[in-house]
This record gives structure tokens, sequence and C-alpha cells, in this order.
């Protein structure tokens, strides 16, 4: 028999431990008939039946409310509800009166109605809900028949549970002392259990299908939830090979968790922001799990990109709010429109260009496109009253541009105020500085706005005239090239002199080689892809600002690419 | 009285946001009632499972409709918490 199984990997991690096939003492309902004296004693039956279970609900809310707060103990709360409902009730109590039949027959043709309901329905999410009320029935008709409820809590230490599925009370009771992890046969990466299992941190597999069948309890087992295998029964050198999988799993997740939320500070006590890029509202979980304080590029030509038609005010202003909301009051930087160059939509017709980079593109087409422009302003000063949002446009070369595009959220705001919609008076406004144009002259253009944020990956090509697309020159891009470092220390500087904010955006942000420099520099935020965050963190928290700075100065001296690299 | 709105939360109408709605509703002694507008189907606005069943996702069109003493009272704070539902 095949001892490795896949399955889809529901919570990270890697357990080491014995089987424990979990399956129910299956509940044999009584579906004889009862005469018309008896119906009063049913009803009595399930009523009581329905109070010993809202008992048991409430004190299972209590111990998931301290395990692990109040957001999962209020799906106990709706269970209490399905519970308490009274169609449920009334409709049960019918057909014992019509059908003459027993409580517990009774509750199951009525929970299976509801069932039936909801696996006919289109949403996963709502489809996997009735197995919250298979759950609830079982607990129900085992306090109906005045059975003892099954509990997972007391297992033998090491036990991994297998079972054809865990219902949010199952899971509820594991205790994570005992349990190394569960599998289960059924069940997607959205089940109450994955989700569970994610919040214990306790390693898992969902969907898993034939694991009952190809393993028995007191078996050796290998879970390995990050890729969604089991061995069973696996030799020596595979618990040998696993178990460092694992201490190498634990170490890192614990490092990173220090990491989390530690600030990024010197050792001579200067703090710098760490922020996260974003493309979508779904990446800011990743954001704030690898301990981003704020976004510092959110990315909005995706929205336009992701879609057939141009995205609607509304479209956008939910998606934004969405983010600010998630960031809980902290910095969301939002980038107007950055299309043109590379990226292309489908319903706009851009002219082809000889040279696109240098053509009509990001805050060029917006100046244009003033309805598109506008539309998106509007949406984000919705969302603004929502957490704190700033606006940041990208490619500008002239302070007119600044300044048009400021008029023209100005408008906005008057238009919005019109009708009586609420939005961050004082909002930030920003440029991207990624012109060669704005370096020179930071300081001008630091008058006009409340921050910038580099973006090197522009700043390099631009500076350099290398077009970053084209292999055969691909060596000469590189933005440790003293000039484009002289254009970073010109922006940082030039930010600094007007007291204003400055942050990078741009892959060079993430380069480890380049931290120190930045430091060193005096550049006041990172911003980069979520995951490079703790790495980032890891390298400032070992610096001392005042050598970076030292360091930095040496750096600026040197004449080539070559010299920079080899004293970095 | 009638509303129609617009459902804007992620994933709609599912146990959570559910619990809550039905949770209030029943503070009122108003009758309420739920329509998916895509569906047709109308349910009372006091059964978590009923409403459960209309298969309430983001971007649905529902009617509520309150008939009562406290109708005017019940709509707005119904219709306020689902326009500010999250997650």
């Amino acid at each position: 028999m095949k001892n490795l199984l896949k399955g889809i990997p529901a919570s990270p991690g890697i357990s080491i431990g014995k089987v424990f096939l979990y399956q129910e003492n299956k509940i044999n309902i009584n579906k004889t008939n009862i005469t018309k004296n008896e119906i009063e004693n049913e009803i009595l039956l399930l009523k009581s039946g329905k109070q010993k279970t809202i008992e048991q609900l409430v004190q299972l809310r209590e111990s998931i409310f301290k395990k692990l707060g109040v957001e999962k103990a209020e799906i106990f709360d709706g269970h209490i509800t399905l519970v308490d409902d009274e169609d449920l009730l009334d409709e049960t109590i019918e057909k014992i009166e019509d059908d003459l039949i027993r409580a517990e027959y009774a509750l199951e043709l009525s929970i299976n109605e509801y069932c039936e309901m909801l696996a006919n329905l289109e949403d996963t999410y709502l489809r996997e809900r009735a197995t919250d009320l298979k759950d609830i029935s079982k607990r129900w008709i085992s306090n109906i028949k005045g059975l003892e409820f099954y509990d997972l809590s007391s297992l033998p230490k090491g036990s991994i549970v297998i079972a054809e599925d865990l219902t949010p009370s199952d899971t509820a009771q594991l205790n994570l002392d005992n349990v190394f992890g569960f599998v289960t046969e059924v069940g997607g990466k959205t089940a109450h259990s994955a989700i569970m299992a994610r919040s214990l941190e306790l390693p898992a597999i969902v969907g898993l299908k034939g694991i009952l069948n190809s393993t028995k309890s007191g078996d050796n087992m290998i879970l390995d939830g990050l890729s969604g295998e089991v061995i069973i029964n696996p030799s020596e050198t595979q618990i040998n090979e696993f178990t460092q999988k694992m201490e190498n799993f634990i170490k890192e997740k614990e490092d990173l968790k220090k990491l989390k939320t530690k600030k990024a500070i010197t050792t001579d006590n200067v703090k710098f922001n760490l922020w996260a890029n974003i493309g979508s509202p779904k990446d800011v979980e990743s954001a704030i799990e690898n301990g981003a304080e704020g976004i510092g590029l959110y990315r909005t030509e995706f929205l336009f990109m992701n879609s057939d038609k141009q995205p609607t005010e509304d479209d956008q202003f939910l998606a934004y709010k969405t983010v600010a909301e998630k960031m809980e009051g902290k910095p969301v930087t939002i980038r107007t429109m950055d299309i043109g160059g590379d990226k292309e939509l489908s319903y706009m017709e851009l002219p082809n260009e000889m040279n696109p980079f240098l053509g009509w593109r990001a805050i060029r087409i917006s100046l244009d496109k003033v309805d598109i422009f506008k539309t998106q302003l509007k949406a984000i000063l919705r969302a603004s009253v929502f957490g704190q949002i700033k606006i940041m446009f990208p490619m500008v070369i002239s302070v007119d541009e600044i300044r048009e595009a400021k008029t023209i959220l100005e408008e906005c705001k008057k238009e919005l105020k019109d009708i009586n919609i609420d939005f961050d008076e004082n909002i930030k406004v920003g440029i991207m500085v990624e012109t060669p144009a704005v370096a020179f002259r930071a300081n001008i253009f630091a008058k006009e706005v409340d921050f910038f944020s580099i973006g090197t990956n522009d700043l390099t090509q631009y500076c350099l005239a290398v077009d970053r697309g084209n292999e055969r020159i691909s060596n000469l891009y590189n933005s440790f090239n003293p000039s484009v470092l002289t254009a970073i220390k010109m922006a940082i500087d030039g930010a600094h002199q007007e007291g204003i904010s400055i942050s990078m955006c741009g892959e060079f942000a993430a380069d480890e080689r380049a931290s120190k420099l930045l430091v060193g520099m005096g550049l006041d935020s990172f911003s980069m892809s979520a995951s490079s965050v703790p790495r980032i963190k890891n390298n400032i928290l070992g610096y001392n600002k005042k050598e970076c700075q030292e360091n930095m100065e040496k750096l600026l001296k040197l004449s080539t690419v070559k010299e920079v690299m080899n004293n970095l | 009285m009638e509303k129609t709105i617009t459902i804007t939360n992620e994933t709609g109408i599912h146990t959570r946001p559910g619990n809550k709605f039905v949770t209030l509703a029943k503070s009122f002694e108003s009758k309420i009632l739920v329509k998916n507008e895509e569906t047709k189907k109308e349910v009372k606005g006091t059964s978590l499972l009923k409403l459960l069943s209309l298969g309430i996702k983001k971007n649905t069109k529902i009617t509520l409709t309150t008939t009562g003493n406290d109708e005017a009272k019940a709509m707005n704070e119904l219709s306020e918490l689902l326009l500010n539902l999250k997650d």
C-alpha cells in the first residue's frame, strides 16, 4: 500500500505523531411512530435538549474566547442563534404533531431540509455552513437521547487526529498539549476547521480522500501541513529528515514572530518605518502578518488591468476602503493609476509608441483623461475617512503637473462636499521620485507636496538611459551606479531640507545589500513586498546610524559601480 | 416600509453577519421580511436559517420590509447594519 498521500494543505507546520482515528459512534435515530399521548413528552424532550445544547455551546464559546479571542468565539454565537431559531423549533414541533414521529427524527428531518437548501447555493462559504448545521443537530439529538457527546479533549499525547470531518466544536475541544495535528477526508481551505487550525497554529491537511481507509489508530505518521502530504509509518530516514524540517520551520517562525512586533530601530536608537507594497486588498493580510506598519505603495493599476471595463467609483471606493480599514489607521499610500509604459488596458486605446517609457503614461494620461482621474480621486477621498490614506502621483517631471493634479483634487473635494460626502480634508498628497527631473531639484518640488517616495526601478532606468527590459544591456542596469545613488541622495536631502518625509518603494528598498547605505542616507521609510519586511528589519536592527552615515559618505565619493559594490 | 439594498461586504450574509442581523431584528415589534431580488425568495428576518438559505452574496440586491409599530426605527437600524457589514 502506498504510504504517501496528498491532500490540501490547510495550516502550515510539520508534525510527527501517532494516528488517532476519530470515528464517532453513529447515532441511531429512532424512527418508530408515537401515539398522540406521547406528543407532549417528545416536545418536552426536544425543548430540554435544545436548552442543554445552548448551555454546552455557551461553555464552548467561553473556552474558545479564552484560547482564541472574540472573533473565533463569535462563530459559536452564530451556532447558538441557529439552535435558537424559532422556525426550526416550530417546524420540528409541527412534524412531531402531524406525522407522529419522535423528536430526534423530526429534528433530523428539519435539519436535513435546511442542509439541502444550503447545499444548493452557489456560494462555497454558505455551502460549507451545512457542516455547522450537522454539528448542531448531532449535539442536539445526543442531548435528546441523553447520550454523551464525544469528546476530543483527552487524547493521548502526540496524537494526529484523522477524521471524516471536524466540526467547529470538535476543533474547539482539541487539546493542543496532546494533539499535534489533524487530517480530514473532506473540506476546503475555508472550512471552519481549517480556519481554526491556522489560528491555533496547528498543522493540518483537509480534503485528503481515502485517508480513513489507509491508516489505523496507533500508526506512526508524518504530517506536512506545508505541502499537504502525510507519510504513514515512515522510515527512520524519513523521520530524521522531517524532524530537521520541523525544527527549521519552528525556528524560522519564532525568529519572524519576534521581529513582527519589533520596531525597526538602529542600535543608536533611530527609528525607520517598514511598509509593504500591495496590488490588491488581498495582500494586506500578508503585510500585517509580516509586521509592516503601513502600506507604502498601493498599486491601483491592477484594479484597472484586471477588468475588461473601467472600474467604477464604487468599485474603487470599496477596494480602497477595505485596505484602509484592514490597516486600522496605519498609513496607506495610494498611487493613482500608473498605466502606459509596459502596462496596457483592454478598454482604453493606448497608442503604439516608439518609446512607451518616455511616452503617454501615468500622470500624463490622468491629466489628459480628467474624468477617469476624477473618478479615482473621488473614490480615494471617500475611502479616506476609514483610515489614514495618502495620495501619490506617479511619473511627475514638473511642478506644473503637481499643481494641476492638486487643482483637480480640490475640484473633487468640492464636488463631494456639495453632496455632503465626508472625506479627510487634510489628506496628504505626495509624488513618486522616479525621474531625474525631480531628483535634481527635489527641494523645489518638496515645497509643493507632503511626501516623496522614490521609485528606484524607473529612476535607475531614466538616470542611466537603460531600458530595463533589454537583455543586451542588462549589465548596465544597476541601481548601485554612483549616479543613481547620487540622485537618491539628492531626493532625500531635498525632502528633508523642506521638512517632508521620504520613503522608497522600488526593488532597491528590499535589496539587503542596500539597506545600510539607505539608512546612512537617512531614508525615513522602506516599502517592499511583505515577505521581505522581516529580513530588512533584521538588518536595520543591527546597524548604527552614525556608522552607516560615515560609510555612505565614503561610498558616494567612489567612481565606479564595481568600487561601490566592493565597499558596501 | 420597504427598501432595496445592495450587500457590499466580501462574504455576503453568512453566519456571523446573519446572526447580528437576526439578533437585532428580534428586538423589534415589527414583522421583518427579507427578499433576495435575484431569486425572488422572501423569508422572515428573524430566522437565521431562513436568512442563510437566501444565499445572499456580495452585490446581491435585497429588499427589506418592516411592518408594525416601530417599522421606521427597525428599517433604519437594520439597513444601517447591512450597509456597514464587514469581512
